[in-house]
């Protein structure tokens, strides 16, 4: 858990993100996207961060933009360290080996051509400088690492199913011994019960190499599992931030407690009993949010204020961060 | 639900096979199940299981070649449905039983307008004129909650979001007024918000409009809060079948107990690891003479390798393709 001792590895401050829109003839840029748009947050060393949101709410792009795949718009990160926000794409590479990525999609993120010790290798071979001999150890090392059985180091990725082909994904994230490791929807594409040998080699992963994770999903009961914290985003901003138990027992904003009530749960007994929180509308296009809080459209408990003045992100109680006017005002009155 | 009363929908023994160039595939072996009027019966199923294929099979959605359906018997109105000509079949579908399918972006017609295409199964299967066609349209889309329905007859389906489309999809669905609706994984493409809108449109249409509906997922979370009774199958066959209160209470397949074990949950306990089930679901090749999930298991023993385990009833609806009796805890007899 979140102790006093633990230090963050990474650190994002007010990370935008904004794709600009072009259209007509002479494509003018006519409209910004604003994907992420201004998220703060900490993942401490050890730890696994749960990114929560519907699709849509830019939880992929802000993994993404955390390890540099994109030229951010503005903002500070700092993985292990190093300030990389500004940092050029070429200069970005020696910092590769400690931030890592598996996708979503094993199937489009593996290169159909090359043999799944090819795959593993790769890494090995930009990177470091190791012999032939020893990076082929290597490899068979992480395929026993990820559960593959090293005998079929030769074959192609379409020669094996989902769970194989995201342990492969897992395999070449982990080839440089990374210290980060971005998980976007790791398991989305996968069947129930694979789902859970996936999750349960990623913390088994973590524990023997004391990997930090952000892991990214839309999955709230896995994430539940999973995670030491959780981030909430909304429309490309973090609406809350809380320790997990926090959060699940006693969510604050109210997008996070009609997320949570929407969530369908496996017990008959339970689901007839439960209020649910129906949402009414849906997800406002990110190219243009509305004034005041995203989410005051779709609210159940909007506010006139909510509708003009954008809620402040801020630190509620020690370790839990919200974005709402509700608690806006006791904050005041706490100053 | 009356349990008396005569079943809408009544299948024996489907049997489909697909001829691949690598040999055949048998994706659904066996199927029976029957559906009364008004209930709501949910199918559980990882992807393979043959839950989508063996709804499709019913209906003669399924291409011929590849897939071929072997035998069986499909009773809708007095009439098999395996047998009648393409004709009596095209009335059928899209007529008195409606389908959902899942991905509501690839299944609506893009360069027609959300208005024609709803038009579409009124003019054919109603024999409505133009102008009846377009009130019930703009009826049937403030049924299922769209708001400003008659100006948005006119928009295209690239207008409207994943959650609309899907409430349009099914507004289509209901045109003719179904007695059968068949749901394939109808909100598996949409967010859990999205999700929770349809689930409630589907509770309140049942009420309204008591029709039976086959509503296919492999969230069991969905089916907890909507389903009537479950239908759980493995391997292209029916493993388990029960009342949903007695599924979730009371599993007796060791996949269903599996996979309820597998799914975590966001109340109460938090497992400190997930249950795993290891091995791979099967590609069933051959007719089957054993259990399909016989290696992942673990009650599994000489017999469950030998002979295929039938559906034995266990008493009030339920039943289970199993020869372990969990109760017991010991085989059942030969």
């Amino acid at each position: 858990m979140l102790d006093q001792t633990s230090k963050p590895l990474v650190s994002v401050r007010d990370l935008k993100m904004h794709f600009p829109i072009h259209a007509g003839l002479l494509r003018r840029r006519v409209g910004v996207v604003k994907a992420v748009d201004g998220v703060s947050f900490d993942v401490m060393e050890g730890e696994t961060l749960g990114l929560v949101g519907e699709s849509g709410c830019g939880k992929s792009t802000c993994g993404r933009a955390v390890l540099r795949l994109y030229d951010i718009t503005s903002g500070e990160i700092t993985i292990d360290g190093e300030e990389i926000g500004q940092r050029a794409q070429g200069k970005l590479r020696e910092m590769r080996p400690t931030m890592q990525m598996v996708f979503q999609d094993p199937q489009a993120s593996l290169n159909p051509r090359m043999t799944v010790e090819a795959i593993i290798k790769e890494p090995l071979d930009e990177h470091t400088k190791l012999s032939e001999s020893e990076k082929r150890e290597k490899v068979a090392e992480l395929m026993d690492a990820v559960g593959l059985n090293r005998q079929f180091a030769k074959r192609y990725p379409q020669a094996f199913s989902g769970g194989q082909r995201q342990r492969i994904g897992i395999a070449r994230a982990l080839a440089l011994n990374p210290k980060f490791i971005v998980c976007d929807e790791p398991i989305a594409a996968l069947d129930v019960s694979i789902q859970a040998q996936v999750v349960n080699l990623l913390e088994d992963l973590q524990e023997q190499l004391g990997l930090t994770y952000l892991f990214i999903s839309h999955d709230l009961s896995m994430v539940r599992h999973i995670a030491t914290r959780v981030a909430v985003m909304y429309l490309g901003k973090i609406v809350e931030l809380a320790p997990r138990e926090a959060l699940y027992d006693e969510p604050l904003h109210p997008y996070t407690k009609a997320l949570l009530s929407a969530v369908p749960e496996p017990d008959p007994s339970l689901a007839t009993k439960k209020e649910r929180i129906v949402l009414k509308g849906d997800v406002p296009s990110p190219a243009n949010p509305p004034a005041g809080c995203n989410f005051c459209t779709r609210c159940p408990s909007v506010m006139d204020i909510c509708k003009t003045q954008e809620p402040e992100y801020f630190e509620v109680s020690p370790g839990r961060f919200t974005a709402c006017h509700l608690y806006q005002n006791t904050n005041d009155t706490a100053e | 639900m009356p349990d008396g009363a005569l079943p809408v929908l009544d299948v024996r023994d489907l049997k489909t096979v697909f001829k691949t160039r690598s040999g055949e595939v048998h994706a659904v072996n066996d199927v029976s199940f029957s559906l009364r009027p008004g209930e709501l019966l949910g199918v559980v199923g990882e992807s393979g299981s043959g839950k989508s294929v063996t709804m499709m099979s019913l209906l003669g959605l399924l291409p011929s070649p590849p897939a071929e359906v072997k035998r069986g018997q499909v009773m809708f109105e007095d009439k098999n449905l395996l047998d009648v000509d393409a004709e009596t079949l095209r009335s059928v579908r899209g007529g008195k039983i409606g389908f959902v399918f899942q991905d509501p972006m690839t299944s609506l017609n893009p360069v027609f307008t959300v208005g024609v295409q709803i038009m579409e199964p009124l003019r054919k299967h109603m024999g409505m004129n133009k102008k009846q066609a377009a009130v019930r349209a703009q009826e049937l889309l403030e049924l299922v909650g769209i708001p400003d329905a008659k100006r948005r007859l006119g928009d295209y389906p690239h207008q409207f979001s994943g959650g609309m489309r899907q409430r349009v999809m099914i507004a289509i669905a209901l045109a003719c007024d179904p007695q059968v609706l068949i749901a394939d994984e109808p909100t598996t493409a949409l967010d859990v918000t999205i999700q929770a809108q349809i689930l409630e449109l589907m509770k309140d249409l049942r009420t309204k409009l008591g029709m039976a509906v086959i509503w296919i997922t492999h969230d069991l979370g969905v089916i907890a809060g909507i389903a009537d009774r479950v239908m759980v199958m493995y391997g292209g066959q029916v493993v388990e079948h029960a009342p949903v209160s007695t599924l979730f209470k009371d599993p007796q397949h060791p996949y269903t107990r599996a996979l309820l074990k597998t799914i975590p949950t966001i109340q109460g306990d938090r497992a400190a690891r997930l249950t795993v089930i290891e091995g791979q679901p099967p590609i069933i090749k051959a007719a089957p003479s054993a259990c399909p999930f016989r290696n992942r298991c673990d009650v599994a023993f000489d017999r469950c390798a030998s002979e295929n385990p039938p559906r034995y009833d266990l008493g009030e609806g339920h039943d289970a393709a199993c020869f372990f009796d969990a109760r017991t805890g010991a085989p059942r007899d030969a």
